[in-house]
């Protein structure tokens, strides 16, 4: 991973490196994923994308808190994560625009981001697929007794999939070394999760049914959430077995680009909006002593980073359609016939 | 050469590859106290131990999804579906997943990983636990489909199977389990995307599959008799397939029948046939024929699946009735 407090910024006295180096990494995020919504308003990016707007705490946490050679697996709304794990971000940007830099130099797009080198081991599609996949990298883990740990990122919509319970119990039975982390941001989509879901907290209600701690967390909250994931990482790395955390946050826009979010009213949209991760925890590193400066000069270093990122990836040529026919299978190609 | 059942030879193909390779695992239902619930495991978790021989809840989805994040994570794992029909609830880790994701990752992430399955009729379980669908996965692009018809094929496909660096879906026929045949003794690999000429013949080809072999080669025996020598093709993989053996098979016999446990809509011997009617039209003397499962759910009295699955009379009737 690269280092993250790295930069013009000078150094905050008295206050933990990792709490700035956490919100260095939140502002990167938020800098990448508001350029990137412009970047969808230019119709310079294709197909859909979900944005990570207002729900960047978790996945900066955790990215600060992760070992270098552990796993992540995301989802769909997967910049953030792919970004946490040290992924630079051209390649990322590329991607969404489906260039020949990109990323999976344009196969994935925006929905399956994946960098084995950073290991993060892919944003997936389909929800609920992943939770079983992330324990079978756990297990491979345990079995070769590598130390490493699993991190699985899902909404709370995939808490009502087969695939959650089929995970949870199985990690549960074998005692893996993965976490996952359910991140409410309160819709199903377009559906209120309690609408749709026979408990409140639709991941921390549930812990008990696989024998594991109830853990519910303020999402937008970013030392709650870098506590969090250091324990729920500590114990998947000392064998103690998975965790389930649920973080309940807030999407700032819509779940895709494709969706206004009216159906949410604004009061609550204001309400969270004033609970912006960001904000919050630029306003608790202030109230810690942080200078003001400090805060001008991570922002600025984002977005000079964000704008060569979005220099490289437009600059960067369409794919070429040679690619087509390869890497369906190891050899490279993809004949299916003599 | 040893004789031995379909069964044992699976159970010696997993053994055989476990021994070479300290990163290949079994799991699944039933896989390891049991021995499977066709007993095609007995004698692993004795051997290789409750680490690498692992029972798991009835929860395909997890057996399969925790098998691809093993594989692209250094394991060499073998899932086992207790039935083909199972496949379909965890369709979504296998098609939709395990298929694509090397292909969306640009060649970064490698599944070397098999899934073995009962397949196939014969055993009046009815519409739920019977069916032939190797054609469903072959119709996915980045999974391989092989179907052994013999013990030396269990073995040695399967062995061929773990050592590939792509997935691989291993059909063995629920009816064949019980079948015995030499298997040669010691290491035993067949490579996937080679069909082989089961028995020679001049007038017409028949292209077989799985349980579908043995009838085949009952029925040429018929057609014999009828003054019609069949030359018998097993196709053994479907993806890699192996197209050169079956031209040059109907470039010399100049008719092709192709017998299909399958529903008759999108089954494997559908595309051998287009591909033969597009590359070899001018070598044909006459129609391709599909010899399949009419496209019904399979029913499970005795009398009414033997007549649904093609049986050696019907591929007897139509070898004459097309040739006149």
């Amino acid at each position: 991973m690269e280092d993250l407090t790295a930069g013009a910024a000078p150094p905050a006295s008295g206050i933990d490196p990792g709490r700035i180096e956490l919100y260095r990494l939140m502002a990167r995020l938020r800098a990448f994923e508001k350029r990137a919504y412009d970047l969808f308003l230019q119709n310079l990016v294709k197909g859909t994308s979900h944005l990570g707007l207002g729900q960047e705490a978790i996945a900066a946490a955790y990215g600060v808190a992760m070992r270098a050679d552990d796993y992540t697996f995301c989802t769909y709304r997967g910049h953030d994560h792919t970004l946490a794990r040290g992924v630079p971000m051209a390649p990322v940007m590329a991607e969404l625009l489906g260039r020949e830099g990109g990323l999976m130099g344009g196969k994935g797009g925006s929905m399956h981001l994946t960098s084995v080198a950073h290991g993060m081991m892919g944003s997936y599609a389909i929800v609920g697929a992943h939770l079983p996949i992330a324990a079978g990298a756990a297990w491979s883990a345990q079995v070769r007794g590598s130390g490493q740990v699993a991190v699985c990122f899902f909404g709370d919509g995939a808490t009502n999939i087969g695939a959650f319970h089929e995970a949870l119990n199985l990690a549960a039975v074998w005692r893996l070394p993965v976490v996952f982390v359910c991140e409410n941001n309160l819709y199903m989509e377009y559906t209120p999760i309690e609408a749709v879901t026979a408990v409140k907290h639709p991941a921390a209600d549930r812990a008990s049914a696989y024998g594991l701690e109830s853990i519910l967390v303020d999402g937008n909250d970013a030392d709650a959430m870098l506590d969090v994931a250091r324990s729920t990482i500590g114990r998947a790395r000392d064998g103690e077995g998975p965790s389930l955390v649920e973080a309940v946050t807030y999407r700032h826009g819509g779940h895709s680009r494709a969706d206004p979010a009216k159906y949410r009213p604004e009061s609550e949209v204001q309400e969270w909006f004033a609970r912006d991760p960001v904000l919050l925890y630029r306003t608790a590193l202030e109230a810690a002593g942080a200078p003001t400066e400090l805060f001008t000069a991570i922002e600025a270093d984002a977005d000079r980073e964000v704008d060569e990122a979005t220099e490289i990836a437009t600059a960067s040529p369409r794919p070429s359609v040679s690619i087509i026919d390869r890497d369906v299978w190891s050899d490279g190609g993809s004949a299916w016939r003599n | 050469m040893a004789e031995l059942t379909y069964r044992q030879a699976v159970a010696e193909g997993i053994a055989q590859e476990m021994e070479r390779d300290p990163l290949v695992f079994l799991l699944g239902e039933d896989v390891a106290d049991a021995g499977g619930a066709f007993k095609a495991t007995v004698g692993l978790l004795e051997r290789f131990g409750p680490e690498r021989v692992r029972d798991t809840p009835i929860s395909e989805e997890a057996i399969v999804g925790a098998a691809m994040g093993a594989a692209m994570t250094g394991l060499r794992p073998i899932a086992e579906i207790m039935f083909s029909d199972f496949l379909a609830t965890c369709w979504d880790l296998i098609a939709n997943q395990i298929a694509k994701t090397r292909y969306m990752t640009n060649g970064q992430i490698s599944l070397p990983l098999v899934i073995r399955t009962a397949n196939g009729a014969g055993s009046r379980f009815g519409a739920q636990h019977s069916q032939s669908l190797e054609s469903w996965a072959m119709a996915v692009p980045g999974l391989k489909v092989v179907a052994p018809a013999t013990p030396a094929d269990a073995k040695g496909l399967l062995a061929g199977a773990i050592r590939e660096p792509d997935p691989v879906i291993v059909f063995e026929h629920k009816s064949l389990y019980a079948s015995k045949g030499e298997v040669p003794e010691g290491e035993h690999v067949e490579e996937l995307g080679r069909a082989l000429v089961r028995r020679a013949g001049e007038d017409v080809t028949i292209v077989a599959l799985a349980a579908m072999v043995p009838r085949a080669l009952d029925a040429a025996e018929r057609l014999r008799e009828e003054g019609v020598d069949a030359e018998v093709i097993d196709v053994r993989s479907l993806v890699p397939l192996d197209m050169s053996t079956i031209a040059s098979s109907v470039a010399k016999t100049s008719r092709m029948f192709t017998v299909e446990e399958n529903p008759r809509l999108c089954g494997w011997g559908a595309e051998i046939a287009s591909i033969v009617a597009e590359g070899l039209f001018d070598d044909l003397d006459g129609p391709i024929v599909r010899i399949t499962t009419p496209h019904v759910p399979l029913p499970a009295a005795d009398e009414l699946e033997d007549a649904t699955v093609p049986s050696v009379e019907r591929i007897v009737r139509a070898v004459l009735a097309a040739i006149g």
